[in-house]
């Protein structure tokens, strides 16, 4: 048994049976960041802060919201908007902090690709940051439902239906995942339970996972400098503040994190108070009615860039229809960025700019990825068909160039542009018309995704194992 | 310091791109452009006749207007109960006292005289449908005299008032109690209750087979539609929503301001108190925001 | 001896905890699957005997509006000369449109225009003829038959019956 005394304070009684200040010191006073970092550093915190702003709003939203199809429209938007005290801010801040936390995500996954933040080490940081994107993807789409209006509804009809497309099962998966025939009561009752309990649950087991995987290989950091954190440590403890690579998470950090966050709790709020309607669709408030479709169905933006991957394939090839081509497409662009650290296959730890090739692939790739999210919400008639085509096919090419071009094949390089070329070509003369379902197209199409799935495995790493 | 601004503008413009892209761009994409509403009723010809309301008083009783109209300002009951009304009439004739305080001199004269015209509705009405309000085969003067008459009786509308004259008959607001056949009243049994929510689906149930649809609640419009849209729409529905049965009723610019107030009142009743606060939450986080970068500042000042 | 005793026992308990969870998963993929009362709302009986030709009628199936139109005005089914006739179904003395009025595009419901014998689909202006057969815009294909059966002149909706599988070649 451990060894009790007679406790001079409080925090002392506490200390010895909680071992608070170790604890303190684990987590915060003397866990190093390094000091090369900018401002996107601290988009971590910011993300905690909003995933806390939508616990806190959601807890007070749920004391007044009903869930059935019946009230679940009034009780939001007269009930909370309109009757209890500070309801509507409640509603307000959930709402836009649902898509704005999308956007801080985009923001910190892109921090990570452009500083390379997701190999040597840092592998399992990438994944669970991965995982938490797909759950908060879940947790925005179910709770989009809740209140109940035309685009809840036919946004939860059209990507429910998606899984449709899934072989043999997919008419009856349909059916079970809404308990029913079509989007109803059972539905809205079930993606509830999901919004807030079972998601917000697995969601905070992830954030504490994520932590956790940031501990043996530490935070990256400007330059992918390798840093010597044990060392460092002992300096800055020592007292050379100035001269260790090293600061410890709190106070340091968390100063710089803390002005970060209030400059851009200044943007939030403004968006909350005076500019909520990118974030509340007008159309959502006019109550759902499954015997209207609105003129134009589109998911929330942080969604447009994967619809628009679905949309882009607008012609059959060979034997699958043009929404099977767009499944696939689909299917692969909501997991591939799981799969970064293996398509990479350069292991230097360094920011983009410093890598070569790497610097325009990151670049085309934040192109692609705005052009999807544009094209996503224009209506795809007209050349907007085959601009969305371009920008699907495109982000998958670039995945299927990343092994050749960061393994440093120039060869195989080529043969993924020059594929890439011929598919622009030939989804053109599809567009005109000028060329009918064609087999030479079904070949082509085969080869890229040969391409695709194998370059990641034969393309070995550059400088040895990995 | 200046690489992070640097970064911080790479990332505002990438934002603002995503943005413009996604919501102005989209958006004028998705909706068509328009005109907006003047509420000025250019297709309709101006009556150039100076109207006596006595006289017009008169000419109403001799032309039958009564025979459907109420005119509860100068004592004249409805002649039907609005159910009832709207089982032979589709829609409950309106009750004629404040109607010039809401609708245009010009358009309500062309609408007495030739309704469907006025209304924009030819394509719903016609010889095979006829309208429930026949054409007027009186004078040109007895018509102005008429509108001179409805001009001298009519109040001045409150934005409620103004709803319940325009819209009221064939939209609910139900944010608001309000119902096509009234306001919702107390009820003290379940009796009460039963026999008014039959009466409301009876009117309901007439005024669908009339219109061919069932005109929305419009509680939440201020939010779905926003204020130009209803604006716009009022002014000339057919402009913004070609084959819709929702007549064209000629109001003036001001009821439709007193209207759009009232419908911001019931479907955003807040937005006045989330203006105001708003302004001390962002003071609060710039202040905040201020201190946050003096302490950094000083504490950065050891390790840097 | 006696360890390897222990290990098929540690085996024994772990399959057999195994056994208990799947059961349970069972369970609770059973709780998510619709209730029969769900199931059983997913057939539609429509008595067509009352209809007039060319008079359009929507009822609902399982959420989805159906349209239904007596003697379709054939006249304005050019598109694939083949095509409308296989699309009939005979009820009666009477032939019968049954499909699903959802936009075969992006699940709009296009409106009947009786004046122009067309469906018009507001949403990206896809239009079919009064055979529900697609003649413009981005629609792919006509608009889907749903599953039914003949019963005297009624019609039921969800079943498959032989005129149904005749009709979209399953027979
Ligand atoms: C990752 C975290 C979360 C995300 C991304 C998220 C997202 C959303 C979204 C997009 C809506 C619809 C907003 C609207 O149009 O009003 C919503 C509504 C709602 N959420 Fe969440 N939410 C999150 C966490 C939570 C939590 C933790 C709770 C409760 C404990 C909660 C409770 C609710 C309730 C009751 C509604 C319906 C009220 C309403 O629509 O305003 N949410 N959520
Ligand atoms: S959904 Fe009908 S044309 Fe697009």
């Amino acid at each position: 048994m451990a060894h009790f005394t007679k406790a001079n304070s409080v925090y002392d009684w506490l200390d010895q049976r909680l071992a608070l200040t170790k604890l303190w010191k684990v987590l915060a006073a003397e866990y190093w960041i390094p000091k090369n970092i900018n401002f996107l550093w601290a988009m971590g915190v910011v993300l905690m802060t909003m995933f806390t702003i939508l616990v806190i709003s959601g807890i007070f939203l749920l004391m007044y919201y009903k869930p059935d199809t019946k009230l679940a429209f009034d009780s939001v938007n007269y009930t909370i908007m309109q009757e209890v005290w500070f309801g509507w801010l409640w509603r307000h801040m959930h709402a836009v902090a649902a898509s704005v936390v999308f956007l801080v995500i985009y923001i910190h996954m892109f921090t990570g690709i452009y500083y390379a933040s997701y190999k040597r080490g840092r592998e399992m940081i990438w994944i669970s940051g991965m995982l938490l994107f797909v759950t908060f993807s879940a947790e925005a789409f179910s709770g989009y439902m809740l209140p109940w209006g035309q685009m809840s509804y036919w946004a939860a009809q059209v990507i429910t239906n998606l899984f449709g497309g899934i072989p043999f099962i997919g008419d009856e998966l349909v059916i079970w995942i809404r308990g029913n025939f079509y989007v109803s009561d059972p539905t809205l009752t079930r993606f509830f339970m999901l919004h807030v309990f079972l998601l917000p649950i697995i969601i905070m087991m992830l954030i504490g996972f994520h932590f956790y995987t940031l501990r043996i290989p530490h935070v990256n950091n400007q330059d992918g400098e390798d840093i010597d954190f044990d060392a460092e440590a002992e300096k800055y403890k020592a007292g050379l503040k100035k001269e260790s690579k090293v600061i410890p998470f709190w106070p340091v950090f968390l100063s710089k994190d803390f002005f970060v966050l209030s400059v851009f709790m200044i943007f939030y709020f403004y968006l909350v108070f005076y500019h909520y309607d990118f974030a509340m669709d007008p159309i959502n408030f006019d109550p759902a009615d499954p015997m209207k479709t609105p003129p134009h169905i589109y998911p929330e933006w942080y969604f447009l860039w994967s619809y628009e991957v679905l949309r882009g394939f607008f012609f059959d090839v060979g034997p699958l229809s043009a929404m099977d081509m767009g499944l696939i497409a689909f299917g692969i662009a909501n997991i591939i960025f799981f799969f970064l650290p293996w398509f990479d296959k350069d292991p230097t730890v360094a920011p983009a700019d410093r890598r070569g090739g790497f610097f325009f692939w990151f670049w085309l790739m934040v192109i692609d990825m705005i052009v999807l999210t544009i094209w996503g919400k224009l209506p795809p008639t007209g050349i907007n068909a085959y601009i969305g085509y371009l920008a699907a096919v495109g982000f998958l090419a670039l995945w299927a160039a990343l092994p050749a071009l960061t393994g440093g094949r120039k060869g195989l390089l080529w043969l993924v542009i020059l594929v890439t070329a011929l598919l622009y070509i030939f989804g053109y003369m599809e567009y005109t018309k000028a060329l009918g379902n064609g087999f030479v197209i079904t070949v082509t199409f085969l080869i890229f995704y040969l391409l695709f799935f194998l370059s990641p495995v034969m393309v070995k790493a550059k400088g040895g194992a990995q | 310091m200046n690489k992070e601004l640097k970064i911080l503008a790479i990332i505002v413009i990438l934002v603002g791109i995503t943005y413009w892209g996604i919501e102005p761009y989209a958006h004028s994409k998705m909706h068509p452009h328009h005109e907006p509403a003047t509420f000025k009723y250019e297709d309709l010809k101006a009556l150039n006749l100076k109207g006596d309301p006595q006289r017009g008083a008169q000419a109403i009783q001799n032309n039958g207007c009564t025979g459907c109209h109420s005119i509860k300002a100068a004592g004249i009951p409805a002649p039907m109960d609005p159910v009832s009304a709207s089982a032979s009439y589709g829609v409950n004739p309106p009750d004629l006292s404040n109607i010039a305080a809401v609708v245009d001199k010009k358009f309500l004269a062309n609408f007495i005289k030739h309704p469907v015209k006025a209304a924009k509705l030819e394509h719903k009405f016609g010889s095979s449908k006829p309208y429930p309000m026949p054409d007027f085969f009186g004078s040109d003067q007895d018509l102005a005299d008429i509108v001179a008459y409805l001009e001298s009786i009519a109040k001045p509308q409150d934005p409620r008032g103004a709803f319940k004259v325009a819209c009221g008959r064939c939209h609910d607001l139900r944010y608001d109690g309000w119902t096509v056949i009234g306001q919702k009243p107390k009820f003290k049994n379940e009796i009460e209750k039963a026999e008014f929510e039959l009466k409301k689906a009876k009117y309901e149930a007439n005024l669908k087979n009339y219109l061919g649809t069932t005109p929305p609640d419009l509680s939440m419009y201020i939010r779905s539609r926003g204020p130009e849209y209803i604006r716009d729409f009022v002014e000339d529905p057919q402009k913004l929503l070609h084959g819709t049965a929702m007549p064209r009723v000629g109001l003036t610019e001001a009821a439709t301001e007193e209207v759009i107030k009232h419908l911001e009142h019931v479907g955003d009743r807040k937005k006045e108190k989330r203006d105001h606060l708003g302004i001390w939450v962002l003071a609060y986080f710039v202040i905040l925001s201020v201190l946050a970068y003096l302490w950094k500042e000083k504490i950065w000042r050891e390790v840097h | 001896m006696a360890k390897d005793r222990r290990d098929f026992l540690g085996m024994v308990f772990g399959g057999f905890a195994g056994l208990g969870g799947l059961a349970a998963l069972y369970a609770m993929k059973r709780t998510w699957d619709p209730l029969p009362s769900v199931m059983a709302a997913g057939f539609t009986t429509v008595d067509l005997s009352p209809m007039k030709p060319g008079e359009l009628r929507t009822v609902t199936w399982r959420g989805k509006p159906i349209f239904i139109l007596k003697k379709p005005p054939m006249d304005n089914c050019k598109t694939i000369p083949d095509e409308p006739k296989k699309r009939l179904v005979k009820v009666g003395d009477s032939d019968y449109l049954v499909m699903i009025g959802l936009c075969t595009h992006l699940g709009c419901i296009p409106t009947w225009e009786p004046d122009k014998k067309i469906f018009h689909c507001a949403c990206h202006g896809g239009e079919y003829d009064a055979c529900g057969v697609n003649t413009f815009g981005p629609p792919p294909r006509p608009m889907d038959i749903p599953p039914f059966k003949i019963e005297g002149t009624k019609l039921v909706l969800g079943e498959e019956g032989p005129e149904y599988k005749k009709l979209v070649g399953k027979a």
